[in-house]
């Protein structure tokens, strides 16, 4: 009976409606969005992820840290589908998705944006929103979503563009503007902020929080500078040799004595 | 006067072919990296389909080239599937063996040659013991039109419109479209169309079949007028290839700027000294644009555009 009641109650606020990273935050509702159970990943002989046990709560913010070669990216690859995992599931929604193909998992709410910039160079910037919108709008409301998303990424006026002519900071929130105009429910960032000047990461930042907060997105982003990962997030996974090394907030992470002797480069 | 109207039509004659000859080729080339090596067989597929559409099921001369650019185009998508992308083999080896047997042979032109070439081999020694030495021809439509001297097909020149209007609706395709942009990004960079929810797989399965209904309604367009013989795809294919290497990267463009260059000489050089001089003349004419433009017209077009931007 209770069951029904809770059913109706979310079906009257319809079902777009996300919970803000706020009501998360006091509500007991926290549910597992993403989940990998011992997911390994081998390069010929070489293990890059090892029996990983990670997850990601709906409308969480998660950075993800860990010396080169821990295995960071490889792990976003796997959770998008680039990489096929030699071992181990991924579960997302309660949904077992290990088996499908990229653009699956898109359409079930999976967005990611890479850590080479890689927006279509020769497309503008309109073309470049475009093709993520054109997935699922069309007509008024592609064209509505599209100016959106170009106005939130701080790019009104360079719509008809070359993208391979902006700044590379532009190219950065180009491209989370592309990631987040798919409207997922996940979106994994690779090193947003690397090469950028401080207030073009002061502004990256503002943009994860923003569309954290307002849309409900939750995220996980790799990222190496320790201060930009304390202005965004509260709980930070390290990654060390292919493995789960350590979990937990910010502040205690950053005075761990082992994490700090990973990242010096001491016995591994 | 009458010279120069025969010129006019030879260059519109010579555009046709090389456009239509190049047209599939480079679709597949430019957007899969797949150098297709059995595209004179899928010319003669759509010759073949359409000729004995027209004389053995007696369909109307238009629906049978439609017909035979179909049947090229479903015959490239199992091609894709088969040999390119080898995605029907994997499916059936991930089930009994647990792992791929074959690599996508996108953006390997060597051994994407290799693969065609033997797809070419048997495919003309197939026509070959199934329909003999020779079919059937149909006869040219339209008649044709006569000036002073000299007589001319019409059909010929609906071909010339028939290429510019091919060219046209590639373009449309390839920029104006939903399909164009995801083909386009897909293109560009592989791992982040994936992302932004583009099915990749099923991007270069459609293109090579359109790449291969192309050259198959190549083959049903030019059944008239040439004679049907399992190797009749070889005499498209020098001018396809040059026109592909000449053209550059950008397809479209490519396709239509060589055609126009290449037409240029070839009907300039037939007509002052006769066919044979006209295709060394096109060669040649190819030899030199590449030691001068190694990355074709559109190439050298775009590092001219880059140096403009850089000055500016």
């Amino acid at each position: 009976m209770s069951d029904t009641e809770t059913e109706s109650e979310v079906d009257s606020l319809g079902p777009n409606v996300r919970q803000t990273a706020a009501e998360l935050a006091t509500g007991d509702r926290t549910e597992t969005l993403l989940q990998t159970d011992g997911l390994v990943k081998q390069f010929g002989g070489f293990t890059a992820t090892d029996d990983v046990d990670f997850s990601v709560a709906e409308g969480e913010l998660r950075c993800l840290i860990g010396p080169n070669g821990a295995g960071k990216s490889t792990l976003l690859n796997l959770i998008t589908g680039s990489y096929e995992a030699s071992d181990g599931s991924i579960y997302y929604n309660g949904h077992d998705i290990t088996d499908l193909d990229p653009h699956e998992r898109v359409s079930r709410g999976i967005s990611m944006k890479f850590q080479v910039p890689s927006v279509y160079g020769d497309l503008s910037v309109r073309e470049n929103v475009r093709l993520p919108v054109q997935q699922f709008a069309d007509g008024e409301e592609r064209r509505r979503l599209v100016a959106e998303a170009i106005e939130a990424a701080g790019l009104t006026g360079y719509e008809d563009v070359d993208a391979g002519q902006l700044s590379h900071g532009q190219q950065q929130q180009l491209e989370i503007g592309m990631a987040a105009a798919l409207e997922p429910d996940l979106l994994l960032l690779d090193e947003p902020v690397a090469g950028l000047d401080v207030a073009e990461r002061e502004a990256i930042a503002e943009r994860i929080t923003r569309l954290n907060e307002e849309q409900g997105i939750a995220f996980v982003v790799i990222e190496h500078d320790t201060d930009f990962v304390a202005s965004i997030a509260e709980e930070v996974t390290v990654l060390h040799n292919g493995e789960v090394f350590r979990e937990g907030p910010i502040e205690e992470i950053e005075s761990d004595p082992e994490v700090q002797r990973i990242y010096l480069g001491g016995e591994s | 006067m009458v010279n120069g109207i025969n010129l006019a039509l030879q260059f519109l004659d010579s555009f046709a072919f090389i456009v239509l000859a190049a047209a599939g080729l480079a679709i597949i080339f430019g957007i899969m990296g797949v150098i297709n090596l059995a595209h004179g067989e899928f010319i003669l597929i759509g010759a073949y389909t359409a000729t004995l559409a027209v004389t053995q099921l007696g369909l109307p001369l238009v629906v049978a080239m439609v017909v035979g650019g179909l049947v090229t185009g479903l015959f490239g998508i199992l091609t894709e599937r088969v040999i390119i992308s080898g995605a029907w083999p994997n499916y059936i080896s991930q089930r009994t063996l647990g792992r791929d047997v074959i690599d996508p042979l996108y953006d390997r032109l060597a051994d994407s040659m290799v693969a065609t070439f033997g797809l070419s081999l048997i495919l003309t020694q197939g026509a070959r013991i199934r329909f003999g030495n020779s079919i059937d021809q149909i006869a040219t439509p339209f008649g044709a039109i006569s000036y002073g001297a000299f007589s001319y097909s019409t059909y010929r020149i609906v071909l010339a419109g028939v290429s510019i209007g091919l060219l046209l609706a590639t373009y449309y395709l390839f920029t104006r479209t939903d399909f164009g942009m995801r083909a386009r990004a897909t293109i560009q960079d592989k791992e982040t169309a994936q992302a932004m929810g583009v099915n990749t797989d099923r991007m270069y399965m459609l293109t090579f079949g359109i790449g291969s209904a192309l050259a198959g309604l190549t083959g049903a367009l030019f059944a008239p007028v040439i004679s049907m013989q399992p190797t009749l795809g070889d005499q498209f294919l020098v001018e396809a290839f040059v026109a592909v290497v000449v053209g550059g990267p950008s397809v479209v463009l490519g396709t239509a700027l060589s055609g126009g260059v290449l037409g240029a000489i070839l009907a300039t050089f037939s007509n002052l000294y006769g066919t044979f001089i006209g295709r060394i003349a096109l060669l040649v004419a190819a030899l030199i644009a590449l030691r001068f433009l190694p990355d074709g017209i559109t190439g050298f077009i775009e590092q001219l555009r880059q140096r403009r931007q850089e000055s500016d």
